[in-house]
C-alpha cells in the first residue's frame, strides 16, 4: 500500500502540482470576475471619482501639469492596493469560514500554491481594473506618456507586484491568526497609507524619513519609479532613483516571500496543534 | 499482506477551553477523545456510530492529518499522521456532510476540476471522472450551473463526488448523508458500496448517526460515545449480543407520574428507553428473557397505564447502542443539546 500515491492514475507531483494548483486557485477569482461585473461600479465608477476630485484640486491650486498623470496612475494603482489589502489579506479567513481551508490544508498539494493562487487570481482580476481606470483617466484627462524604456517600466510595475502581492500573502497568514483584530489594525492604517505612500501626489513633497517610512509599502516605490519613468518630468519628482527602488523592491519582495511562507507554515502548525483553524472555535 | 489502512493505538485528543480573552489561563479541558484503539483492514467499508459529540469528527481530523492528537498514535496508509501528514495526504481524502466548500460562482464542473488540480489530476482525465461520477450520481445534468445555485442535497451530492474524484486509497466521509432526502441518501449508499466493490484495495470511513446507515453499508462498525469506542464488530455480531435478550416495544397512554427509574428497577429489566408524545408514551424494552415482560405489564397497569400496542421485535444496532450506553442516541443528543 505504501508505494502507491493512490488508488488509480497519474498524478502529478513536485513542480507540476505546484502549478497546476496556482492556476486552479487563480481561476474562480479571475472567471468570478465575469460572471459578477458589479465591480465595473464599485472598483472603476468610484476610484475615477476620486481621480477627478484631485484633478480638479490640483488644476483648481494650479500644480504641475504631469501631477494630472500622476493621479491617473495612482488611482490606477489604489485598486491593487485596495485589492491586497481588504480581499488579499482576508482571504484565508474566509476560507477557513466557507470550509475550504480544511481542504486546502488536506490537500497534498503545498499551502503556499494555493497563497500564490489567490494572488495571482487577484493580480489579474485587478490588472483589467487598473487598466480600465488608466485608460478612462488618460483619455477624460488628456494624459501624455513618455516612456523611454517600456521594458524598464514593466519590469517596475512586475517587481512591486510581486513586493505587494507578498506582502498580501503574509498579511493573509495574519489575518487568519488575529481575526477581527487584523480587520481592525487594516481599518486604521487604509487612510494614512494611502496619504503617504503617494498614491495622489509624488512622495518626494514628503519630509525623507516619512517618505522612507512609507516605502515599506512595496507601492509607494513602484509608483514613484512608474513616474519617472512614464512622464516626461522624470527624475524632477522622483524620490530615489527607479534602480535604487528596483533594488529595494526586490530585497522587499523576498523578505516578504519568505515571511510568507514562515508565517503560513507556522500558522498551519498551530491549525493542527490546536485545532484552531479549522474547527470551530471552542 | 498489507498494512491496516487505518490503525490508531491508544489514541486520544483533548481540547483546552479557553477562558474569555483577557482570561488568558485554560479554564477547563474537554476529552475528546480517550484510548481510541481501532485497526480498518483494506477494502473495507467501516462505520463509526455515534451521536454528536461523540468524537467521531474529532477521530477523522486526526485521521486526516487536521488536528494532532493529545496522545497515542495513528497511521493512515501505513504512515504515522503526526510524522509523515505529506505521505498520507495524496492517499486519503475527507467529504463532511453539510459541508459548503467550493466557490458559489463556479460550476459543478469547475469547482470539481479545481479540487482535482490540488491533487495532482492531470486536467482530461479528471474531466472524465468527473462527468463520470456525476452521471452516477444523478447530478450530470446539472454540471453547468453555479453551484450557489444548487439545493443543500445536490450541493452535497457535489462534495460526495469531490471526495471520490481523486481515487484515494482511504476516503473518509463524515455524516455524507447528513441533510439528504431519503432517496438522495439512498443513491449515495449505492454509490459508496460501488465504489468500493469495484477495487479490492480501497477503504472507506464512514461515521454517522443514522443506524439504519451504518447497519445496511458497513462491514464493521464501531460505536462511540463521549470519546470512546465501546464496541467494534460486525452488525450482525454486535446485534448477536442482544440475541438471547427479549426486545419489546410498548406503546401506551400518558404514564400517569410512573417513573422511567421505577420500570428500570423491575427485576430482569436490562434497559428502558422512553419517548413521550402527544397522548402517548413509546417505551423501548431490553428484557433478560419474554418472561419479564409479564412484571412490565403488572407495573404498568397498577399505575393506571393503558396499554395500546406491543410489539417484539429483532435486535437493531439502535438496541446495542442503548445496552452499551443505558441511554438512547435520541437522548443523548438531545440532553447534549439542552446543556
Amino acid at each position: 500500500m505504501n508505494n502507491q500515491p493512490a488508488a488509480g492514475g497519474k498524478k502529478y507531483t513536485g513542480w507540476r502540482l505546484f502549478w497546476h494548483s496556482v492556476i486552479a486557485r487563480s481561476y474562480p477569482r479571475i472567471i468570478g470576475q465575469q460572471r459578477d461585473t458589479s465591480w465595473m461600479l464599485f472598483d472603476v465608477v468610484m476610484p475615477l471619482g476620486s481621480v477627478i476630485a484631485y484633478v480638479m484640486v490640483y488644476r483648481a491650486l494650479k500644480a504641475p501639469v504631469e501631477y494630472v498623470g500622476f493621479v491617473v496612475m495612482g488611482g490606477a494603482m489604489t485598486a491593487f492596493w485596495m485589492n491586497v489589502l481588504w480581499s488579499m489579506s482576508s482571504q484565508l479567513y474566509w476560507e477557513k469560514e466557507q470550509g475550504n481551508l480544511a481542504l486546502y490544508i488536506m490537500a497534498p498539494n503545498s499551502m503556499m500554491s494555493i497563497l500564490l493562487g489567490m494572488a495571482l487570481g487577484g493580480l489579474v482580476a485587478t490588472l483589467l481594473r487598473a487598466v480600465v481606470i488608466i485608460l478612462l483617466g488618460s483619455l477624460i484627462f488628456g494624459v501624455q506618456y513618455v516612456v523611454a524604456s517600456p521594458f524598464e517600466l514593466f519590469g517596475v510595475f512586475a517587481i512591486a507586484m510581486v513586493a505587494l502581492y507578498g506582502m498580501g500573502m503574509m498579511f493573509a497568514s495574519a489575518f487568519l491568526l488575529f481575526g477581527r483584530e487584523a480587520w481592525a489594525i487594516s481599518d486604521m492604517v487604509t487612510e494614512p497609507v494611502n496619504l503617504v505612500s503617494g498614491l495622489y501626489f509624488p512622495i518626494k513633497s514628503l519630509p525623507f524619513w516619512i517618505a522612507a517610512a512609507a516605502s515599506i509599502i512595496p507601492l509607494t516605490l513602484g509608483l514613484d519609479a512608474m513616474r519617472q519613468l512614464a512622464f516626461s518630468s522624470g527624475f524632477k519628482f522622483g524620490f530615489l532613483t527607479p534602480q535604487v527602488e528596483i533594488l529595494i523592491l526586490s530585497v522587499l519582495s523576498v523578505i516578504f516571500l519568505v515571511g510568507a511562507k514562515y508565517l503560513l507554515d507556522y500558522t498551519e502548525k498551530l491549525a493542527i496543534r490546536e485545532g484552531r483553524l479549522t474547527e470551530a472555535r471552542r | 499482506m498489507p498494512p491496516n489502512a487505518v490503525e490508531t493505538d491508544a489514541l486520544g485528543r483533548i481540547y483546552k477551553i479557553r477562558g474569555v480573552k483577557k482570561e488568558k489561563a485554560i479554564r477547563k479541558e474537554l476529552v475528546a477523545l480517550a484510548d481510541v484503539d481501532l485497526k480498518i483492514e483494506q477494502g473495507e467499508l467501516f462505520g463509526l456510530l455515534g451521536p454528536n459529540g461523540a468524537g467521531k469528527t474529532t477521530l477523522i481530523k486526526i485521521l486526516t492529518t487536521l488536528l494532532a492528537p493529545t496522545s497515542g498514535s495513528a497511521r493512515v496508509a501505513g504512515f504515522d499522521v503526526s510524522k509523515s501528514p505529506q505521505l498520507i495526504r495524496p492517499r486519503i481524502n475527507m467529504v463532511s456532510g453539510g459541508e459548503s466548500s467550493g466557490y458559489g460562482l463556479l460550476t459543478v464542473r469547475e469547482n470539481l476540476w479545481m479540487f482535482s488540480q490540488f491533487y495532482g489530476v492531470p486536467s482530461k482525465e479528471a474531466y472524465d471522472r468527473i462527468d463520470e461520477l456525476l452521471k452516477r450520481i444523478g447530478l450530470f445534468d446539472r454540471r453547468h450551473t453555479k453551484s450557489s445555485d444548487l439545493s443543500t442535497g445536490l450541493r452535497q451530492k457535489m462534495n460526495i463526488v469531490r471526495g471520490f474524484m481523486t481515487d484515494p486509497q482511504v476516503l473518509f466521509l463524515d455524516e455524507p448523508t447528513l441533510g439528504l432526502d431519503v432517496g438522495a441518501s439512498r443513491e449515495v449508499r449505492g454509490m459508496i458500496r460501488q465504489w468500493l466493490d469495484e477495487n479490492g484495495s480501497r477503504t472507506l470511513l464512514l461515521t454517522t448517526h443514522y443506524m439504519v446507515e451504518a447497519d445496511e453499508l458497513c462491514d464493521r462498525v464501531a460505536i462511540i460515545n463521549q470519546g470512546r469506542v465501546l464496541a467494534c464488530d460486525t452488525p450482525s455480531a454486535l446485534k448477536q449480543r442482544l440475541q438471547k435478550d427479549a426486545l419489546f416495544e410498548i406503546e401506551t397512554s400518558p404514564l400517569n407520574g410512573l417513573s422511567v427509574t421505577k420500570l428500570e428497577t423491575q427485576p430482569g429489566v436490562r434497559t428502558v428507553t422512553c419517548q413521550e408524545e402527544d397522548g402517548s408514551a413509546r417505551l423501548s424494552f431490553i428484557l433478560k428473557e419474554e418472561a419479564v415482560l409479564a412484571v412490565v405489564i403488572n407495573t404498568l397497569t397498577a399505575a393506571g397505564v393503558k396499554i395500546m400496542r406491543l410489539t417484539k421485535h429483532e435486535p437493531t444496532l439502535e438496541d446495542v447502542f442503548v445496552e452499551l450506553v443505558g441511554h438512547s442516541m435520541a437522548d443523548i443528543e438531545r440532553s447534549t443539546k439542552n446543556e
